[in-house]
């Protein structure tokens, strides 16, 4: 009997993530997210967009296990977010590595923490590290590489568990404008041949139009969510769709609803 | 260049020295002349007296090291982990820091005796507190980044102290460790002077009491070379332990040898 009821979730997937009427009140009274719906199909990316402060990384800590809802619902797969999950991969604006552990150490945190065997992730860890460039760098200690290297560590560890759900919290925001205009290409990439489902939180306007299949745009305090655009280029993206002037009618209408929310400066 | 400057200022320092006993004809039980503690040394070591009493000392120091850090990470670890214990211990943890340790050496030779004991005893008390307090330190200040990121994972909150909290509280529990080397044998030396049979500090004591004062500054002179001793020590450990600490330039370099991933 049970196994029957579990074939049969696994076989309809409607979304990967379903927010329902989700709201964060901190206990100073601070309202970070107010009344947030949406669903994420599986092997999607999906942009979040807002203004600094608007409570978007309240959302992301709270599907990433880290942070609870006061209000409303948040399931990953059907089933709620109330703790930290195994099969999440977050990737935060900082690399945060672990400087005592060797590049190939730090990748390899995620199977040490669930004990999933160093002998098989190993191969894995090498062959992403190589698809990110960083071949010949495994044993490199972090101090060695540039922010930009750092980065794509992270980016390899939040990979090497096999999460089925990406969260990227302003991930190439502390990097320098050509960096990031890499990083989103390289990022790209990896999403194609992975296809993981994938939400990317930025407050860079392009950035989201260029990534992303869907963009939620978010208010200020309190954050919701003001609109919701499908972007349907066909991929690969190249770095001069910037200048097209479909995308341009794609950035003009996320500022007009930034702006129409009171976001933009 | 620089390197034989510092030699030679050094020699023209105990050059001066020894001039100035002999010019102003310093009475050696005053201030005794370079030669004299040379010799005092030649004396102490030919005959072997010396190197007993080093040993005496030595193993007091790095026994009440041993057990005093021993302590003061235990302590200071479960004061960084538990609120309760930091709530109920805290305040005798503050009366006992405003106590100058060395005031109990008396109280402990009369409890411990006159042997090894009472020394390693109180070296360890002198030691355990920086220890402590670098622990509790060290441990509570975890990058909160790398705390959630871990929880993220669903690390449980043994694994964030073995793999997070305890090596990134490495280089403030060395730093502790430091004090905690040169502290011990302080400590040790104090409670030889109160009262005991062999060590060093009973060397100084009875050599005070028949005005050796060449011998008094004989010993000194080692105690000075074991605590640089001991410092290295500490520091090339350190070098071992902490490879990732170490402030050098980076890009370029050959291979980092790491031991542990």
């Amino acid at each position: 009997m049970d196994g029957v009821a579990i074939t049969e979730a696994r076989s309809m997937p409607t979304s990967m993530i379903a927010v329902q009427a989700l709201g964060k009140i901190y206990d100073s009274g601070l309202v970070a997210l107010e009344n947030i719906g949406f669903t994420v199909p599986e092997a999607a990316f999906v942009a979040v967009v807002g203004p600094s402060g608007c409570g978007k990384s309240t959302l992301l800590r709270i599907l990433a296990g880290l942070a609870s809802p006061t209000a409303g619902t948040a399931s990953l797969a059907g089933t709620p977010i109330v703790a930290p999950r195994r099969d999440i991969g977050v990737v935060f604006q900082q690399p945060v590595l672990f400087p005592w552990r060797t590049v190939l150490g730090n990748v390899l945190l995620p199977v040490d923490i669930q004990h999933l065997g160093r002998a098989a992730a190993r191969q894995r860890a090498l062959s992403l590290l190589a698809m990110v460039g960083l071949d010949g760098f495994e044993s490199r200690l972090p101090r060695e590489l540039s922010g930009g290297m750092q980065q794509r560590v992270a980016l390899v560890r939040a990979l090497i568990h096999e999460p089925s759900l990406l969260l990227m919290d302003e991930p190439f925001g502390a990097l320098d404008a050509m960096t990031r205009e890499t990083m989103n290409l390289e990022l790209q990439r990896i999403w194609m041949e992975r296809r993981k489902t994938v939400l990317f939180i930025t407050h860079s306007v392009a950035e989201a139009v260029f990534l992303a299949d869907t963009v939620l745009v978010m208010s200020p305090r309190p954050g919701r969510i003001v609109d919701t655009l499908t972007v349907d280029f066909p991929r690969p993206r190249p770095l001069d769709i910037v200048n097209t002037p479909e995308f341009g009618t794609h950035v003009r209408r996320i500022r007009r609803a930034l702006n129409a929310a009171g976001g933009l400066e | 260049m620089r390197a034989a400057l510092r030699v030679a200022l050094m020699i023209a320092l105990i050059a001066l020295w020894e001039a100035a006993v002999r010019g102003f004809a310093l009475p050696a039980y005053l201030l005794p002349p370079p030669s004299a503690v040379f010799m005092g040394l030649v004396r102490g070591f030919a005959s072997g007296v010396y190197i007993e009493h080093i040993g005496v000392t030595l193993t007091e120091t790095a026994l009440g090291f041993v057990l005093g850090c021993t302590l003061g990470f235990a302590l200071g670890a479960a004061v960084a982990l538990s609120a309760r214990f930091e709530y109920y211990l805290y305040p005798l943890i503050v009366g006992f820091q405003a106590m100058p340790k060395v005031a109990l050496a008396p109280l402990i030779v009369v409890w411990f005796g006159l042997g090894i004991e009472s020394k390693v005893v109180n070296a360890a008390l002198v030691c355990f507190f920086p220890l402590m307090i670098n622990t509790i330190v060290g441990l509570r200040a975890a990058d909160e980044d790398r705390v959630a990121l871990m929880r993220s994972l669903a690390a449980s909150p043994l694994q964030i102290f073995w793999m997070l909290r305890l090596p990134g509280a490495g280089p403030t529990i060395f730093a502790g460790l430091e004090i905690a080397m040169i502290f011990a044998l302080i400590g040790a030396i104090v409670a030889e002077f109160v009262g005991s049979e062999n060590g060093l500090g009973m060397l100084i004591q009875s050599m005070n009491f028949s005005m050796d004062v060449a011998g008094q500054f004989s010993v000194l002179f080692i105690l000075a070379i074991i605590g640089l001793g001991l410092n290295a020590i500490v520091l090339a450990v350190r070098r071992r332990v902490l490879f990732w600490d170490a402030p050098q330039p980076v890009l370029g370099k050959p291979k980092l040898k790491a031991t542990t991933p």
